[in-house]
This record gives C-alpha cells, sequence and structure tokens, in this order.
C-alpha cells in the first residue's frame, strides 16, 4: 500500500481523536434538543454550555458573545452582512435610503470575504480592498488614510475586515496595531481567524477585536462547524431566522456534537500551541531551506518571519502547478496549488497576484502546510518526490529553459 | 488509502498520457532533424506548446513536443503526438483537419473547464505544418 502524506492542513484537518470522543455520545444516548425542556434535552443544554464556557475562556470573553455558526463562511457571512442589515434598517428608521457606508477590506482575503462585500455593491455600499505588501501584509499607514480620507468625507465606515493570517501563503496580518488604527477612527474591526486558531493567540481582549471567525474543520474539529466571536454592544442582524437560538443571531437546532468537537479541540490547541507551533515552524524552515538548495529557481510566497508555523508556499518556475500537484498525488503526496487550472475560473490565486508577482508564478505555486501528524522522514520524502516532479516536468516544459531565465523576477531564488 | 469511487480527476487515458508522455523534446540536439515548428499560448494564460514535424512525402512521419501547463494540457499534446505518427504517420491534408475535439476524443473526454487545453494542441500542430509548408 503507498504511503500517504497530507500536506494539505489548511484546506482542512482531521477530527482529532480526543475531540471525537467527547462528541460521540451526542450522537446517540445524548441526542437531545437543548431547547427541549425536559431532562433529555438539559443534558444537550449542559454539554453546549460547557463548550461555550471553555470557548469564551480561550477567547477570553463572555459565553454570550460567542454565536456558532455551521462554518467559518457563514461566521463571515453572519459578521460581513449583520452589520449591512442592521446599517439598512437604522438607515431606514431615520427616513435616509438603505444601503449606505462603507466596508474596507483588503486584496488577500479569503473568498468568503470578498465575494460577501462584492455581493454587498449591489446594494449600494461602497467597498474597498487594501493593497498588501509583497509579503502580504497591509499597509497601516495606507488604512489609517483611507480611514482618515472617509471621516473628513463625512463617510461612514461600518466595518473593517482584516484576516490574522492567510490561507495560501500563511501571512500573519497585524491584528493588535489594525485594531488600534481602527478604533482610532471609531469603527470595528472583524478578522477572520480560521486559520491562525491553531498556532496564534485568539484573546479577543489582547489582540482588541469586535469580531473574530472560527472554523472547526481546520482545527482538528468538524467540518460544518464555526462560530462568530461578537462583544457586547455591536449590534448585528440575524441572518438566518426561526427559533431564536445563539441569542437570535443563528436559529435552528445547534449541533451538539460539533460544537462539543469545537469547544474540546480549541482547548487542546491552546495547551499545545507554544509547543507545536515550535516543532512546526521548525520543519517549515528546514522544508524551505532544504527545497531552496535542491530545486533551483524557486520562490517562497509571502512572509518569512510573519507566516503560520505550518504554512509554505513555494512557486516554481517553469511548470505549472496542477502537473506538480497531480505527479505528487500519484506518490501519495497531498498538497494544493493556486494555478487556474484547479480552480473554477481561468484565473490563477488572487493571493499571489496580490504579492505582485506575475500570473507565470501563480500558476506555478504549490501550497504545502504541515500538522499534527507532519514529520521530518515525510517532508524528506517529498523534497525526494519533488525534486523528481519538477525535474521531469521541466524537461517537458515549453517554458523552461535551463540556460535561460524564462521569468526576470527578482525574486527567483538561484 | 484506497480511493472510493472515481480513482482519479481525468480519465485512465489522460493519466496515461500525464504521467508517461510520449515523443517529447529530451535534447534540444534533435530540433534539426524535424522540418516544421509551432508554437502557441503563452505562460499567463498557464498553458504554452511547442511542436516539431518531421514530413515526408506529406506524411508526418515523426513528431516532438514540449508543454508548459496542467495534466491536460500535457496529456493532449503526448495524445496529439499518438495520433500523428500512428499507421505510418498522419497526411499533411488529414493533420490540418485535425480537431481538438478530435485529441479529447482520443483521451475518453475532458472536464469543460480543461477542453481549451486541447485545442492549443491542434492549433500548435497547424502552427508547424504552417511552417513547413512556407520552408517548401
Amino acid at each position: 500500500m503507498k504511503k500517504e502524506i497530507y500536506l494539505d492542513f489548511a484546506s482542512t484537518t482531521p477530527v482529532r481523536k480526543e475531540s471525537l470522543k467527547e462528541a460521540l455520545p451526542y450522537f446517540e444516548e445524548k441526542f437531545g434538543n437543548p431547547s427541549s425542556f425536559h431532562s433529555t434535552g438539559l443534558i444537550a443544554k449542559n454539554a453546549m454550555k460547557n463548550a461555550r464556557k471553555t470557548i469564551a475562556k480561550i477567547l477570553n470573553c463572555e459565553d454570550s458573545e460567542i454565536i456558532f455558526t455551521g462554518s467559518g463562511t457563514e461566521s463571515i457571512n453572519l459578521a460581513i452582512k449583520g452589520i449591512a442589515l442592521k446599517t439598512m434598517l437604522e438607515n431606514k428608521a431615520k427616513g435616509e435610503c438603505g444601503a449606505s457606508g462603507t466596508f474596507i477590506t483588503q486584496k488577500t482575503e479569503h473568498h468568503a470575504v470578498l465575494e460577501t462585500m462584492n455581493w454587498l455593491k449591489k446594494f449600494g455600499f461602497e467597498i474597498i480592498e487594501l493593497e498588501v505588501n509583497e509579503e502580504g501584509i497591509v499597509d497601516l499607514n495606507e488604512l489609517r488614510k483611507i480611514l482618515g480620507k472617509q471621516n473628513q468625507e463625512g463617510k461612514k465606515v461600518l466595518l473593517v475586515s482584516i484576516m490574522y493570517a492567510n490561507n495560501e501563503i500563511g501571512t500573519i496580518q497585524p491584528i493588535t496595531e489594525i485594531a488600534q488604527i481602527v478604533h482610532e477612527h471609531k469603527t470595528l474591526l472583524h478578522t477572520d481567524a480560521c486559520q491562525g486558531a491553531e498556532y496564534l493567540s485568539l484573546d479577543t481582549k489582547k489582540l482588541g477585536i469586535d469580531m473574530l471567525t472560527l472554523n472547526g474543520s481546520k482545527v482538528y474539529a468538524f467540518k460544518g462547524s464555526g462560530l462568530l466571536y461578537k462583544k457586547k454592544g455591536v449590534t448585528i442582524e440575524a441572518l438566518i431566522h426561526g427559533g431564536g437560538h445563539e441569542g437570535g443571531l443563528r436559529a435552528g437546532t445547534e449541533n451538539i456534537p460539533a460544537i462539543v468537537a469545537l469547544a474540546k479541540s480549541l482547548q487542546l490547541a491552546e495547551k499545545e500551541k507554544v509547543k507545536e507551533s515550535a516543532r512546526l515552524t521548525k520543519l517549515r524552515n528546514y522544508f524551505i531551506s532544504k527545497v531552496q538548495k535542491e530545486i533551483p529557481r524557486t520562490v517562497l510566497n509571502g512572509s518569512l518571519k510573519q507566516r503560520l508555523p505550518n504554512n509554505v508556499n513555494i512557486s516554481f518556475e517553469g511548470v505549472e502547478g496542477e502537473s506538480i500537484l497531480l505527479r505528487l498525488n500519484e506518490n501519495g503526496i497531498r498538497v494544493s496549488t493556486g494555478s487556474a487550472c484547479t480552480s473554477q475560473s481561468l484565473e490563477p490565486s488572487h493571493v499571489i497576484l496580490a504579492l505582485g508577482r506575475p500570473h507565470e508564478l501563480a500558476h506555478a505555486s504549490i501550497r504545502f502546510t504541515l500538522g499534527k501528524s507532519t514529520t521530518k522522514q515525510q517532508l524528506d520524502y517529498t523534497i525526494k518526490e519533488l525534486k523528481e516532479t519538477i525535474k521531469f516536468l521541466r524537461m517537458i516544459s515549453s517554458a523552461w529553459n535551463e540556460k535561460k531565465y524564462t521569468l526576470n523576477h527578482k525574486d527567483v531564488k538561484k | 488509502m484506497k480511493v472510493e469511487g472515481q480513482d482519479w480527476f481525468y480519465t485512465p487515458e489522460v493519466k496515461k498520457h500525464f504521467m508517461t508522455p510520449i515523443k517529447f523534446l529530451k535534447d534540444e540536439k534533435e530540433i534539426k532533424n524535424f522540418n516544421g515548428h509551432g508554437k502557441v499560448g503563452n505562460m499567463k494564460c498557464g498553458d504554452m506548446m511547442e511542436m516539431w514535424i518531421k514530413v515526408d512525402k506529406d506524411k508526418i512521419k515523426d513528431v516532438r513536443w514540449r508543454t508548459f501547463g496542467c495534466a491536460s494540457a500535457i496529456a493532449s499534446t503526448s495524445m496529439l503526438a499518438e495520433m500523428l505518427i500512428e499507421k505510418g504517420g498522419m497526411t499533411l491534408d488529414k493533420a490540418k483537419k485535425l480537431s481538438g475535439k478530435d485529441i479529447m476524443d482520443r483521451l475518453g473526454g475532458l472536464p469543460a473547464i480543461k477542453i481549451h487545453c486541447s485545442v492549443l494542441g491542434d492549433q500548435a500542430l497547424r502552427e508547424a505544418i504552417k511552417d513547413y509548408e512556407a520552408k517548401l
């Protein structure tokens, strides 16, 4: 049997055994509906209460500030559309036109943020996407400038949404500083913390954020689970109406097993954070430097310093990402690519393009994301196979010339 | 790990030609043996194909190629090479009429979004034939 080396943990994680074990009883013997007014329901209600308490402790917030959702994407939609709908209602009450005001985000956000905001444009909201530098970091001065200009022009900035860490290139944004700037300008900050949750601090007080999104399927809990932290005093409208669950902000019978698993996974992650981050950072740096040593003409996408411990994203000059992905897959290695060929559009990764890289390098990018089960042996095997794969694909490539650089890019490592 | 259901993203024929492609240009010294050359696509779009043909008595006797692109782009160029040289070589008349769909059919089909990859193959071939005829 061919061994499987899974290096796509940013895509999704397996459910960790401890969390699965905690969740299993809530499928069968403790199957109750927390809204029921009897003992069976009470058991489920208590489980949810305890899970909320556990998570609140990690987020350094109150239990009531956590809204469980069906995914990270739903959480993001709730934060952004929730603010938009609230604004429309307030404006209507004042007898004004419904949609007015500005949302600010940045170019490398997940589609959940970008597409949601794009949709809000149709209603008349203004959307501003901040540029990032070549490492993928938001320019704080630009943020300050834009917020100042909006104030000057008498426009109301409704929400700033900037991710904690990027899913493709692992770039960590200076969220604390961003929060300060946002608050100086009297507006709110939402952050998509799905990718950072396993490795970075989730202390909402220290970070100074108003809303934060987490996703179960990235932290060794269930797919189809997530949450929105919403600071007390921040008001939003619900997207899903019904029985008034989750403080009236997300109707529908709560997914108790998923909530229990999410709490357990986050609790364990918090405990293991420092040690696991150090272990993965070491492995990540080893992998990056070895790839750069063994394979000529590669480009590291993202930042070396402000980078998630588990993320590696490299472009290989002269070869296309899907081809690399599928050949590695044949050897049991699972990765992902920013090439257009695996997307439903014909455009390559918007994240790599936002760094100022040419299309060629976006097509040629491969993301390796490490996780709990990743070992040095696995990485050594991956490098060996990767080296063969790149060598072969370059040999048959019409965009590769050993003697001549097909790309005149300063970041191409010789 | 055993994959349940469909085992690959493409047809077995695509997989075969992608994993073990035939008639690609190994050594640039070989180029001198060919009398027609075509190149289409660009790296910005993520697909670029180059083809060399050897025409003898109005038949394509041999072919070499190089492709930058995804699995279906590589497989369709390799498949095109097989179609051109099988049965003693394809006549120029027939080769000129070859369409992207012909290549795709031989590959057992491609996902809709990938169809342009095989279309590039017949374009590269036509460029190579044009180049050969211009030199006559």
